[in-house]
């Protein structure tokens, strides 16, 4: 009777058929704002005349660069190495001319040397450049006997990193381990963060890619099980990748919306009701997890030798003046896509890269997309409202609403007082930044900040 | 904050989340406590009349008063503006006798504000319920005026003021009030906790817009009625019933407006149910074993006393913890 309701459940409901509740306890509503760029298709930005691109776009080693100044490159070439196992190559997403190296600071505050290549020739673009990309055919039948090796090596040789945001190296989430054996593959398609369409927009133009990309993650991984995880407020995606879909095997598991759910330890509870222990990976309960948009660049790779050169991402938020969804080279300034966008409204407050819980802010318009860029959110100063700064009135109202069952109050005190043997007590280090607490503190505390500032003390006392 | 600038406008930078929920915030939930305490005051000000109305007075113009003065003495920028000393004052006015003399009022006030808040370091830093230990200190310094013969003044004109109050009419002579006159209010005691209906309305209230936890109504609730049931069971003649406690004295102002106040109650539901649980077993213990009436002032200060221990024992399993 439960698996009848669940089938035919209709929109706002989770469905279809996976061991999971479909959700997780504690998170937040915040308002959406989908609707802004969702139903805008995904265009293709011309080429633009520079690329930047930083050495370190992934959590890892950065990349040793291959090419020196005035050097000429083509599409696709690599120009940067990874050397270590936890690092991600670079290849050029234009032809063009390499030039002097510069220094370029990211949102995150990472200050990194990057390669600057001015463009240069004729260059793919347009349509052409979207059906090399995303395309069919997705000749699937061919997937089942590809040597696993083979796949994690074409994933490696491209630079793919998790395009969700986290920008971990893919080839080193989907390698089988003999420690501990994957039976479960997620495709993470819930994009939990208000305003961001990208991943939406991918689902529902380029399904065959999602499919045909998830197929080759779980063969790579040795995955029985698929399944792609999405939010119940996107029908239309899953209505795209249904039919593909169920034909190949994978199942489709639609979770209720709610924020983190995208979050990797969320979901495979959301959907496998399996906790990943405190401190530990998916693989610790069986699991990989990757996100939509990466498994197209992993189909790409492997079924058509283009490593990750471009990504989707969406431009939003009220102080745009026309929300897009764009495919862009990796490497364009933010600058350029704001313009291609027609510009900042005069309202425009806050630029963010990324979405609004977890994005980080940035006021320099020459820095570059990267390949973790989801999104750029511009917000106004409506949208950035905030509760008045109080003291803190010990409600439990962020205690409620933390999805890691952490108690926020008590960590910003710790974190403020520098009291670190109490932040280790209240498992300061399980937070992973969500703002889930901030976004609810009735006194409008800056929760997240006290508690990352303790994290990093944390964290450096535990090197020494 | 007007741009003038067409080209660029003024973009700022601030941690994440860039977002917030502007549903509630302190000022709305004090806003929210004063709308819940709508009916136990009106119901207060139709039985006393003028006394309620005196008392109420008297407590928040002096909350008012107190908060100013110990602010600007501590050099701590003032926040009335979060309406909290109207609400200690309120629940402070109704937490007395409607017969108190002025000063009884004064001095609770100033002592609620004055040691119960500001010496702590203003609100959110106190341990104790403002308003409880204002009471606490006029019941000890006017024990006069605050035990059971202080609610009765028989010259008032007003009916219930010449009467005992319920619970220790049956402390004394062992007779119960009607139940139905616990429900409406039509009792004496002190001003905001004789009607039962005014107390519930209110109180669900502030559950339902989740200003209050509703654990730790629910906690004391439960634990009474259980301790209650008891009770009746153990001495079948008294006429004193299990409803009797749930509906007389302060127990049900206490549950849904003293004991709910969020900064001297636990953060956690684990904590919330233990705090309730505390209280209403310890309500249970002063009125039926000590010579006191009533219990509830002094189980809310002794619960808030252990919150902070509280709050350390119900350190929630994280999830993925084990
Ligand atoms: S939500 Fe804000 S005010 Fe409430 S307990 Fe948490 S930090 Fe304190
Ligand atoms: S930011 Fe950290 S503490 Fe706050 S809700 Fe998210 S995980 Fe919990």
């Amino acid at each position: 009777m439960l698996k009848f309701l669940k089938k035919s459940s209709p929109s706002g409901t989770p469905g279809g058929s996976f061991p999971g509740p479909g959700t997780f306890a504690h998170g937040v509503h915040p308002p959406q704002q989908k609707e802004l760029s969702s139903d805008a298709a995904i265009e293709i930005v011309p080429p633009p005349d520079k690329v930047i691109l930083p050495l370190l776009q992934h959590v890892g080693g950065p990349c040793t660069p291959l090419v020196k100044p005035r050097q000429k490159v083509t599409f696709g070439e690599m120009i940067g190495k990874g050397d270590t196992l936890i690092s991600a190559s670079l290849h050029a997403p234009v032809n063009g001319v390499i030039q002097k190296m510069a220094v370029t600071t990211l949102p995150n505050g990472r200050h990194l040397q990057a390669i600057v290549i001015r463009s240069e020739g004729d260059q793919l673009s347009g349509q052409q450049l979207w059906d090399r990309m995303f395309a069919g055919p997705w000749p699937e039948k061919t997937y089942q006997c590809l040597d696993p090796a083979k796949i994690t090596d074409a994933v490696h040789a491209a630079g793919i990193v998790g395009l969700g945001g986290a920008a971990f190296p893919t080839h080193v989430k989907i390698a089988p381990s003999d420690k501990k054996p994957i039976h479960t593959l997620i495709v993470n398609g819930c994009e939990c963060e208000p305003y961001l369409t990208t991943d939406y927009r991918v689902m529902v133009e380029a399904a065959d890619a999602v499919v045909a990309g998830t197929l080759l993650a779980a063969r790579a991984v040795g995955a029985d099980k698929t399944y792609i995880g999405i939010e119940s407020n996107k029908l239309e995606a899953v209505d795209a990748l249904r039919r593909r879909a169920a034909g190949a095997g994978v199942k489709l598991a639609v979770v209720r919306t709610k924020y983190p759910q995208g979050s990797e330890k969320h979901l495979i509870k959301a959907v496998l009701n399996r906790e990943v222990p405190l401190g530990g990976l998916p693989a610790d309960v069986g699991v990989a997890i990757t996100n939509v948009a990466t498994v197209t660049a992993v189909a790409r790779s492997v079924m058509r030798g283009i490593p990750l050169t471009h990504r989707v991402i969406s431009v939003t938020g009220g102080g745009i003046v026309q929300p897009k969804n764009l495919l862009v080279p990796i490497g364009i300034t933010m600058g350029e896509v704001i313009r291609y966008c027609g510009g900042l409204r005069k309202t425009a407050a806050r630029m963010i890269a990324g979405g609004p819980m977890m994005g980080f802010p940035f006021t320099n318009l020459q820095t570059p997309v990267t390949k973790g860029t989801s999104g750029i959110t511009i917000l106004t100063h409506e949208e950035i409202r905030r509760v008045d700064q109080r003291a803190c009135i010990r409600c439990g109202r962020c205690v409620d609403a933390c999805p890691m069952k952490l108690v926020p109050t008590k960590l910003a005190v710790a974190s403020r007082f520098r009291d670190l043997n109490l932040a280790r007590k209240y498992n300061i280090m399980a937070c992973f930044e969500c703002g889930s607490c901030a976004y609810v503190c009735p006194a409008g505390l800056q929760l997240v900040q006290h508690i990352r500032m303790g994290k990093a003390l944390l964290a450096a006392e535990m090197k020494k | 904050m007007t741009d003038t600038s067409n080209k660029n406008p003024v973009v700022s930078v601030a941690p994440s989340p860039h977002v917030f929920s502007m549903e509630m915030t302190v000022p709305v939930m004090m806003r929210d406590v004063l709308i819940a305490l709508v009916p136990v005051v009106a119901t207060a000000i139709y039985f006393f009349r003028w006394y309620a109305l005196r008392q109420l007075i008297i407590c928040v113009l002096f909350c008012l008063a107190a908060e100013v003065v110990f602010t600007r003495m501590r050099r701590r920028s003032l926040s009335l503006g979060d309406l909290s000393a109207v609400v200690t004052g309120v629940i402070l006015g109704l937490s007395l006798p409607a017969t108190a003399p002025w000063y009884v009022g004064v001095i609770s006030a100033v002592v609620a504000v004055g040691i119960g808040k500001i010496v702590f370091g203003g609100l959110g830093m106190n341990i104790f319920n403002p308003a409880m230990v204002g009471r606490a200190f006029v019941m000890i310094a006017f024990a006069g005026s605050m035990a059971a013969s202080g609610y009765i003044d028989a010259t008032s004109g007003i009916d219930m003021l010449s009467q005992a109050t319920p619970l220790s009419a049956f402390k004394q002579f062992g007779t119960a009030v009607p139940l139905s006159s616990l429900l409406w209010g039509t009792t004496n005691g002190s001003l905001g906790e004789t009607s039962a209906l005014a107390c519930l309305l209110g109180g669900i209230y502030l559950c339902v817009r989740r200003v209050a936890a509703w654990q730790i109504p629910a906690g004391i609730l439960a634990t009474v009625t259980v301790v209650g049931a008891v009770a009746n069971l153990v001495n079948l003649h008294s006429q004193w019933t299990v409803v009797h406690h749930l509906l007389g004295g302060a127990l049900l102002l206490g549950a849904f407006f003293i004991a709910t106040d969020p900064v001297t109650s636990p953060v956690t539901a684990a904590g919330k149910w233990i705090f309730g649980i505390g209280i209403g077993a310890l309500v249970m213990l002063l009125r039926l074993f000590s010579g006191y009436p009533e219990g509830v002032m002094f189980a809310v200060l002794l619960m808030n006393a252990l919150t902070p221990l509280i709050n350390r024992w119900t350190i929630p399993r994280p999830f993925g913890g084990v």
